[in-house]
C-alpha cells in the first residue's frame, strides 16, 4: 500500500465513521489486448448526510468505481481488489449473496438513461414494488401503497394513476424521478447517482438535482454523484474527487476544488466549464488531447502528455508516478509540482483566465 | 392520450379492430394473387379458354364439348367476373350446371379434383387434423427444447455446454428433414422396431396414446430443425438482453440472479420470438410437406404433393388458399398477442 495514501483511519462500525470507505480499490479487466486497469488504486470515503462528487472525463473509471461499490461487476471478467467497506463490512471479500442483500436495501443506484434503465415491459409501479418487496416482507397491496407514496414523494402528479403506467408513457424527467423513487424505496443509506442528469434537458436537470438534495436531507443518506459536469457537483457536493485514468488526481472539499485547485487537470476541467457567475475571457479553454488508453497508461504521471506544466518538473513527470499527498488539511493532490509553485501558477496564470 | 397514464380500453379495442381489418384486407389480396396464378397467368402465357376447359373434360372430349364446358365454367367471361364467381363460390358456395343435373358445391367451394371428381374442401377438412397434430406436437417440443437450450447457452457463454449445443444446433439447421426423417424411420421403426412404421396415424379422439406414439418420430424430426433455429435465436436474444441497462437495474435492486434471468432477461429476450413462432406455426399448419411425405402422413402437405404430381390444379389451389388463411390468422394472433406482451405496441 505504498502507491496510495489512505485518507481515513480504519474506523469500526460505530456509526461515527464514514458509511462508505473505499481503500486502494483496483478493478482490472483482462482482455485479449491486455489488462485494462479501469480503476487502479483509488481511496475515498463518504459519511452519512454528505455528498461526494466524482468527476472526470469518459473512461476515467467513474462508473466502474460505482459498479464496484454496488458489487455489480461480473467476477468472471473483472478482477476487483482492495477494500470497499460499507458500514464497516468489506464487500470485495464478501459472498455474492450477502452483497446482493445489501444492494437495493442499504445502497442503491440511479442510472444515467432512465428509459433504457427501466424494463419496458413492466409498469413503473410493478418495478418499484419489486424493489421494495425483495427486501421487505410485505403484501402486494402494502407495497403498492408504498410505491404510490414514493412516486408522490419524488413529485410525480396523480401517482395513484401513474403507478400503473409503463416507462415509455413517462417523460424523461418523470422517468428519472421514478428511477429515484425506485432507488429510494428501501431507504438506502448510500445512494449512488451515475450521471443522473446527463440524459435530461437543462430545466429538468435542476429539478432532479434539487430533488436529490432534498431527499438526502430527509433520509440523511450518503450520496455519491458521478458526473463529467462540474456544474452538477458544484450544486450538490461537500467533497469532490477528480479522477484521471483510473486514479485520483485531486481530492478535497468543494471549496478546495473550486477555489484553490492545485492539479493541472482540475484547472483544465474548470477552464472547460462555462460559468455565468463571473466576467471571464471570451472563450472556453478545453483540455488538449484525449484521455489515455487504460491498457497503456503513460509512464510517470498519466496526465503528462496533456499537461502544460509537465516540463517544469524536469523529467520527473514522465518517469515517476506522483502519489496522492496532502497539500493542506483534507486536500490531496497527485502532482509533481511543488506546492508553492502550483499555488502560484493557479493564482497568477490560471485563475485570471477562467 | 395524456402522458403517464395507463392505456384506456378503447385504445386497445381500436388496435384489435385495426389488426382484424388489416387481416381481412390481406386475405383479399392473397385470394387475388392465388386466383391470378391459377387462371390469369396461364391466359397471359397464351392458354385459350378451351385449353383451360380441356383439363375438366378428359382427353377424349370433342371440340364442341370443350367449348360448352368453357362456357359453363365461365372461361369466356372477363377476368374480374371470373374472379367474382370464384370468390363467391369460396364464400357462399356454387352451383354447377352439369347438363342433366345441377351439382351443388357448398361453401367454401374450392372446386373438384380433376383426378377423382371429389370436391376439394371435404378432403382438405379430413387432412387438417393430421397436419395440425403434427405441427402442435412438434411446436411444443421445439419451443421447450429450443428455448431452454438457448437460454442456458447464453448464460454459460463460451462453456463446453454452449459450444456443444451450438454445434448440434448448426447440424440441426443444416440437415434436411427428408434425410433425418428417413434415417429416423429406418433406425427406430424398421431396424429397432421401437416406433410405429411410417404412414401410421391414429386420430386423437380414438386413442390419445396411440396418437402420440404414432406421431412421436415425426414430431422429433420436425422439432429438431426448429429447435436448432430457436436455440440459436434465443441464445442471441438472451446475450443481447442480459447486457441491457434494465438488467443491470434489476441486479442493482438486489434481485437474485435467478429472478434477474427469468423475470427481466427472458421476458425481454423471448418477446420477439412470439412473432417468429406465430409465422412458423401458421406456415406449418398449411402443410409440413417434407415431414408428411417422409413419414407418409396424409396431411395437407402430402395432399399438395399429390395434387402437384397429378397436375390436379383445384387440389393445389385449395391447399395454397387454406395455407394462406392459416398464415394470415397466425399473423393476426401474433399481432394481438404482441399487444398483450409488449405494452409499447398498445399505445402507439
Amino acid at each position: 500500500m505504498t502507491t496510495t495514501q489512505d485518507t481515513s483511519a480504519p474506523v469500526p462500525s460505530s456509526g461515527t465513521g464514514p458509511f462508505l470507505d473505499v481503500r486502494d480499490l483496483r478493478v482490472h479487466f483482462p482482455t485479449d489486448d491486455g489488462l485494462v486497469k479501469s480503476v487502479d488504486g483509488l481511496s475515498f470515503h463518504v459519511e452519512r448526510g454528505k455528498t461526494l462528487g466524482i468527476v472526470g472525463e469518459s473512461g476515467s473509471g467513474k462508473s466502474v468505481t460505482s459498479m464496484a461499490v454496488m458489487g455489480l461487476h461480473n467476477r468472471a471478467n473483472a478482477e476487483v481488489s482492495g477494500e470497499i467497506l460499507v458500514d464497516g463490512k468489506d464487500i470485495v471479500s464478501a459472498s455474492p449473496d450477502s452483497v446482493r442483500r445489501l444492494r437495493g436495501k442499504r445502497m442503491a443506484m440511479i442510472f444515467q438513461d432512465p428509459l433504457s434503465a427501466m424494463h419496458p415491459y413492466y409498469t413503473v409501479g410493478n418495478q418499484i414494488i419489486e424493489a421494495y418487496r425483495i427486501h421487505n416482507n410485505v403484501s402486494k397491496s402494502q407495497a403498492r401503497k408504498h410505491a404510490v407514496e414514493m412516486l408522490d414523494r419524488v413529485g410525480i402528479p396523480e401517482p395513484d394513476q401513474r403507478v400503473d403506467a409503463y416507462p415509455h408513457q413517462y417523460s424523461g424527467g418523470m422517468r428519472q424521478r421514478a428511477m429515484i423513487a425506485m432507488a429510494l424505496s428501501c431507504d438506502p443509506e448510500l445512494l449512488i447517482a451515475d450521471e443522473p442528469t446527463t440524459a435530461l434537458d437543462v430545466t429538468v436537470q435542476a429539478q432532479i438535482l434539487d430533488l436529490i438534495r432534498d431527499l438526502q436531507k430527509e433520509f440523511n443518506s450518503a450520496v455519491i454523484i458521478i458526473t463529467h459536469d462540474l456544474g452538477v457537483v458544484a450544486e450538490l457536493s461537500d467533497d469532490i474527487l477528480v479522477m484521471y485514468a483510473g486514479r485520483a488526481a485531486e481530492y478535497g472539499t468543494a471549496e478546495h476544488i473550486f477555489n484553490e485547485p492545485e492539479h493541472p487537470y482540475t484547472w483544465g476541467l474548470l477552464g472547460s466549464m462555462p460559468r455565468f457567475d463571473r466576467v471571464r475571457s471570451e472563450r472556453l479553454l478545453p483540455i488538449k488531447g484525449s484521455p489515455p488508453s487504460l491498457i497503456n497508461v503513460p509512464r510517470g504521471c498519466a496526465f503528462n502528455p496533456r499537461c502544460t506544466f509537465a516540463s517544469l518538473n524536469g523529467d520527473l513527470s514522465t518517469t515517476e508516478r506522483p502519489e496522492l499527498v496532502e497539500s493542506g488539511p483534507g486536500h490531496l493532490v497527485a502532482c509533481h509540482l511543488p506546492v508553492p509553485r502550483r499555488r502560484e501558477i493557479w493564482r497568477d496564470e490560471i485563475q485570471p483566465k477562467i | 392520450m395524456s402522458p403517464g397514464r395507463p392505456a384506456k380500453p378503447t385504445i386497445v379495442f381500436a388496435y384489435i379492430v385495426r389488426r382484424v381489418i388489416a387481416a381481412i384486407a390481406l386475405m383479399f389480396v392473397v385470394s387475388v394473387i392465388i386466383f391470378s396464378i391459377f387462371y390469369l397467368v396461364p391466359r397471359l402465357a397464351g392458354a385459350s379458354p378451351e385449353t383451360l376447359a380441356s383439363r375438366y373434360v378428359g382427353r377424349a372430349a370433342t371440340e364442341s364439348t370443350v367449348k360448352v364446358t368453357a362456357e359453363r365454367l365461365g372461361f369466356y367471361d372477363p377476368i374480374y367476373v371470373q374472379y367474382g364467381d370464384w370468390a363467391k363460390g369460396v364464400v357462399t358456395g356454387a352451383e354447377y350446371d352439369m347438363g342433366p343435373v345441377t351439382e351443388q358445391c357448398p361453401a367454401p367451394c374450392l372446386g373438384y379434383s380433376f383426378v377423382n371428381r371429389q370436391p376439394v374442401w371435404p378432403e382438405l377438412v379430413d387432412r387438417i387434423p393430421v397436419t395440425f397434430s403434427l405441427a402442435i406436437g412438434a411446436a411444443v417440443i421445439w419451443v421447450i427444447f429450443g428455448v431452454s437450450v438457448g437460454v442456458l447457452s447464453a448464460l454459460r457463454r463460451g462453456s463446453f455446454f454452449d459450444r456443444f449445443a451450438m454445434v448440434i444446433a448448426l447440424a440441426g439447421v443444416s440437415l434436411p428433414i427428408f434425410w433425418t426423417g428417413l434415417v429416423a424411420l429406418f433406425l427406430f421403426s424398421y431396424r429397432w422396431e421401437i416406433a410405429p412404421p411410417g404412414g401410421t396415424y391414429v386420430p386423437f379422439l380414438d386413442n390419445p396414446f396411440e396418437w402420440a406414439a404414432a406421431l412421436t418420430l415425426p414430431w422429433i424430426t420436425l422439432a429438431l430443425l426448429f429447435s436448432a433455429q430457436y436455440a440459436r435465436l434465443t441464445r442471441a436474444g438472451m446475450l443481447e438482453t442480459m447486457n441491457e441497462d434494465y438488467v443491470r437495474t434489476a441486479r442493482a435492486k438486489g434481485l437474485t440472479e435467478r429472478r434477474v434471468v427469468t423475470k427481466h432477461g427472458m421476458r425481454g429476450a423471448l418477446t420477439p420470438l412470439v412473432t417468429i413462432f406465430g409465422l412458423d406455426f401458421g406456415l406449418l399448419i398449411g402443410g409440413a410437406i417434407l415431414t408428411e411425405t417422409a413419414f407418409g402422413l396424409n396431411g395437407l402437405g402430402k395432399y399438395a404433393v399429390e395434387g402437384i404430381r397429378a397436375n390436379d390444379l383445384p387440389k393445389i389451389m385449395g391447399v395454397v388458399l387454406v395455407a394462406a388463411v392459416f398464415v394470415a390468422v397466425a399473423n393476426l394472433l401474433v399481432d394481438l398477442l404482441y399487444a398483450v406482451v409488449d405494452p409499447r405496441v398498445r399505445t402507439q
